[in-house]
């Protein structure tokens, strides 16, 4: 940051890592894949609806899993319909993401003990991100574990390898050489990035 | 309209005594039996004599009267002309579960007796599309069945918890 740091602060110019940037573009525009499998579809869609308004953050439906960018399971998943399940999350183009949406998916919910037709979670066959338990979860919950994977997606690296932190050797002023995990060295990992307050000021009011 | 007694009647009268029995209840709903190779004649006869004209079929549904090791059909029908019920059970062995479709009949029975099969394991002879309805084509036996125990694996998934 150091060098740049001042000198463009009343422009529309943000200094910002790459990675940053593209996990906060990736995370501002989830698009889910529309489909719903029971009762917990009901509170997806009111979730989507206007009272809630999934669009705010930026995540919109895509009927096609082609263009999706996570999956909500909304619902029980039954024998039946766990290949088909499978299907579609192979055919999303990665990164992919799948949120667990209420206990069905979680883990069978009621029907874990005598539901002969029912997968006792959809973890047996995709692997889960996020898991938002409820039956069904209110549309605040969905809300909610939306958070968690932006939260998850802001955290995720461009190495390979994905979540390993860089380490970084440093001296402080008397001279000692110390390592240190980049975390602890790196300010700007617990940066918000905000545009310049500039900005905002010359938008029309109302 | 008529009541059970004149239908049980005119059934016995047209189709003879033997293969018919009328079971009458203080409390529900009275039926008569039917021998399962005489029960697609008398649907027909039900459908179109004048007087009964049965042109609607509510409801098939598959029964397993486990103590007696027996699989039963209970066909509820409803004439829509005359605003009268009946109410028809056909019984069989658990281990010979065959009887004529009535699809050709009313076109209701259709999706019924598919999900029969599926859950209880009843073919129906004669029915154009016999095929499992609810559970997935390559499932393992009838789910409704008082002694069905679900397969460890399906697809190599688990399907106990």
């Amino acid at each position: 940051m150091g060098l740049l740091d001042k000198k463009y602060q009343d422009s529309n110019i943000i200094i910002v890592s790459l990675e940053k940037a593209l996990n906060w573009a990736r995370k501002s525009s989830l698009f889910y894949m529309q489909f719903g499998l029971a009762c917990c579809a009901i509170e997806m869609m009111a979730a989507a609806a206007s009272r809630y308004d999934l669009d705010r953050f930026g995540v919109i439906p895509r009927s096609s899993p082609r263009q999706a960018d996570v999956m909500i399971v909304a619902g029980t998943v039954t024998m039946k319909m766990a290949p088909r399940i499978k299907r579609l999350y192979e055919q999303m183009a990665e990164p992919r993401y799948v949120i667990s949406m209420g206990s069905c998916s979680n883990c069978g919910g009621p029907y874990w003990e005598h539901g002969y037709h029912v997968l006792k979670g959809v973890d047996r066959i995709i692997p889960v991100d996020v898991y938002v338990p409820g039956c069904p979860p209110r549309p605040e919950a969905l809300l909610q574990g939306f958070l968690h994977l932006q939260d998850k997606i802001m955290n995720e690296s461009l190495s390979e390898g994905g979540q390993s932190t860089p380490v970084v050797v440093e001296a402080d002023k008397d001279g000692n050489i110390s390592v240190k995990n980049a975390d602890e060295t790196d300010t700007h990992q617990n940066a918000d990035i905000k545009f310049p307050q500039q900005d905002a000021k010359q938008k029309p009011a109302g | 309209m008529k009541t059970l007694n004149d239908i049980f009647d005119q059934i016995t009268e047209a189709f003879g005594e033997e293969d018919f029995e009328l079971s009458e209840q203080d409390a529900g709903d009275s039926w008569i039996t039917v021998m399962p190779h005489r029960i697609h004649e008398v649907a027909k006869y039900l459908r179109d004599e004048q007087g009964l004209r049965f042109d609607s079929l509510m409801c098939l549904s598959g029964v397993h009267y486990s103590k007696e090791e027996m699989l039963g059909v209970t066909y509820h029908l409803y004439s829509t002309e005359f605003r009268h019920r009946l109410t028809l059970k056909v019984i069989m062995p658990q281990d010979d579960a065959r009887l004529p479709s009535v699809e050709q009949i009313w076109k209701t029975a259709d999706w019924h007796e598919r999900e029969a099969y599926d859950m209880l394991g009843i073919v129906f002879e004669g029915h154009p599309d016999m095929r499992r309805i609810l559970c997935p084509d390559d499932w393992e036996g009838h789910p409704l069945r008082k002694d069905y125990k679900e397969q460890e694996q399906y697809q190599n998934m688990k399907v106990p918890y």
